[in-house]
């Protein structure tokens, strides 16, 4: 019987061990690195910085317009985001509450949109905005995350969400005067806060990590967003400057682990349910 | 009389709404996903040329060339998928060992939880980029260093063939593993208790009630999970570009790779667009099991 705690407990041991290698060291290196000259991240790995050189955060900024980036992200990522929300929430809220010809097949439809991976479409689409004047621009980046598969599966989820919301409310909102966009403004998208932020969360990750999308719609570097930046600190023989990447991924990374970590439930189950899609 | 034709205005008010709250949505869909699905299967039987501006009707040409006369794209395939094949698995197993693991509450369970999940949330590239540096050849990268201490030679992994799809497998697997481990873990709560604490009773061992009880009960799950993964394996790029850059020697160059080489590199829009073509059709099918299976499992279910 002790013999067999003994084999448990080495057991959890083993496994602790094997998760923190594989899931947090990586981003330890990362930060240790992060804070070491470019000679020092070669060899025998330390578990601290062995110089503390926050110059190298400085010098980030210097080399390329890692600023710009940083904002090209945030405009990305927020436009995006509360664009998928707005139009989200409105035409889950028509799916749902509202009777019209062809609701059932236009929602069929917009389903399709679920399972299209942009690889597909991506040649086209480049095409496309290019004759629409997005070219080496910024919209493209913005418009996919509200109308493309992460925008068709906020629509899912708000228009099952708004399908449970028992009829008083609306009833109740129109003896009050409220029209049907007031009734849906002030009434149901409030209610809505659940979907909103699982909705919200999943298209702010997909506009900040993407990678593709600014690859082929932006050229020139003052409109790169950070996944296209990180990796664009090499030196003259084109070999990776690690210090300075890893500055530069821990300044993207950082953030939205911290927001992971404050919203843990909330990411997750968002993650979850889109995984399940 | 006069009721039921003030009960159509209003129907017919609604029915104008409903149009409204919709349209925005559907709009930017029509533009944004439809067109470019229509013009992906007309680009397919173009000679398109970004380069030279060339745009030639040539029937299922580039389909024939795609199939009959491009060894290149053979092996995209074949990269594509030994990368599911080698995935899909590893990534389950390890995502059941987990949940498993996590179902029955031992200590540390919520550490695990919350650090699986933290590359879930980081992006592809910053991943990609870390595990780079992680797994350079000689012993500069940690990875081979602490090789060296145990004495082993490690490979110069990203730049062997072979050790470099094993390397971004890898990445892929750690990269998603939480949510699976999610998922599996939801549905082994879900499992009716009572049924284990019989098989228990009747003096099933561990390895029995997973073999006979807890496998069969998660089934329907991880048939889905399957489906999803693999789905996911076909659309790999950032890790891969990062990583690898489709070598060495093409054995990392997958299909959504391919598309993007042919497009972009060598500006064969059209030749690109017949790729996407291809794998607008297995992800498809695998969309359709993923659909038909799901009802089947929504209907078993309850």
């Amino acid at each position: 019987m002790k013999a067999k705690r003994v084999t448990q407990r080495a057991g959890q041991v083993v496994m602790l061990v094997a998760v923190t290698a594989l899931f947090v060291y990586p981003f330890w290196w990362m930060l240790v690195n992060s804070l070491n000259t470019a000679a020092q991240v070669f060899g025998a790995p330390t578990l601290l910085p062995v110089s503390w050189r926050w110059r190298n955060y400085v010098e980030i900024f210097e080399i390329q317009p890692f600023a710009r980036h940083c904002v090209n992200s945030v405009l990305v990522a927020v436009v995006g985001t509360a664009g998928n929300i707005l139009v989200a929430g409105l035409s889950g809220y028509g799916f749902a509450r509202l009777r019209f010809p062809g609701r059932g097949v236009l929602f069929m439809l917009l389903l399709t949109a679920l399972m299209m991976p942009i690889e597909v479409i991506i040649v086209p689409l480049f095409f496309q905005m290019l004759g629409w004047g997005f070219d080496d621009s910024l919209v493209p980046l913005m418009l996919l995350p509200i109308f493309g598969s992460q925008g068709a599966f906020s629509a899912f989820m708000f228009r099952q969400f708004f399908v449970t919301v028992p009829g008083e409310l609306e009833e109740a909102a129109k003896l009050d005067g409220l029209g049907y966009f007031g009734t849906f403004w002030h009434i149901m998208l409030p209610i809505a806060k659940p979907v909103i932020s699982s909705g919200a969360i999943l298209a702010f990750l997909a506009a900040w990590n993407t990678y593709l999308e600014p690859l082929v719609f932006t050229s020139s570097i003052e409109k790169y967003t950070l996944p296209l930046s990180l990796n664009n600190f090499n030196d003259a023989y084109g070999q990776p400057q690690w210090n300075l990447q890893m500055a530069a991924t821990t300044v993207s990374v950082l953030p939205i682990m911290l927001v992971y970590l404050f919203f843990q439930e909330k990411v997750t189950d968002a993650m979850v349910n889109s995984g399940l899609k | 009389m006069k009721k039921s034709a003030a009960a159509r205005r209003n129907a017919r008010r609604e029915a104008l709404a409903g149009y409204g709250f919709v349209l925005p949505q559907l709009v930017g869909f029509c533009l944004l996903v439809l067109l470019p699905l229509i013009n992906v299967f007309i680009y397919s039987f173009h000679n398109k040329n970004m380069l030279f501006g060339t745009n030639i009707y040539v029937g299922f040409d580039n389909f024939a060339n795609l199939f009959g006369n491009d060894p290149l794209f053979w092996l995209t395939l074949k990269n594509t998928l030994v990368f599911s094949v080698l995935l899909v698995p590893l990534n389950l197993v390890l995502a059941l060992l987990l949940a498993l693991y996590l179902g029955e509450g031992r200590p540390g369970t919520r550490y695990i939880r919350t650090v699986i999940f933290l590359p879930v949330v980081t992006s592809g590239v910053a991943w990609a980029i870390v595990w780079k540096y992680l797994l350079q050849g000689g012993t500069a990268g940690p990875i081979n260093w602490f090789l060296s201490l145990l004495g082993v030679q490690g490979p110069n992994w990203l730049l062997e063939k072979g050790w470099a799809m094993a390397a971004v497998v890898v990445n892929r697997v750690l990269k998603n593993l939480g949510t699976n481990v999610l998922i599996f873990f939801g549905a082994v709560m879900n499992m009716p208790q009572d049924v284990i604490e019989a098989a228990r009773m009747d003096g099933a061992g561990s390895f029995t009630l997973l073999r006979k009880i807890k496998l069969p009960l998660l089934m329907p799950t991880i048939l889905m999970v399957a489906i999803v993964t693999m789905i996911g394996s076909m659309r790999v790029f950032d890790t891969i570009r990062l990583m690898t850059d489709g070598g060495p020697e093409g054995s990392t160059m997958v299909l959504v790779y391919y598309i993007y080489h042919q497009a972009f590199k060598m500006f064969n829009t059209g030749y690109a667009s017949a790729i996407a073509v291809v794998l607008f059709v297995i992800v498809l099918v695998l969309t359709i099991a993923q659909w038909t299976l799901r009802k089947r499992v929504s209907h078993y279910e309850g």
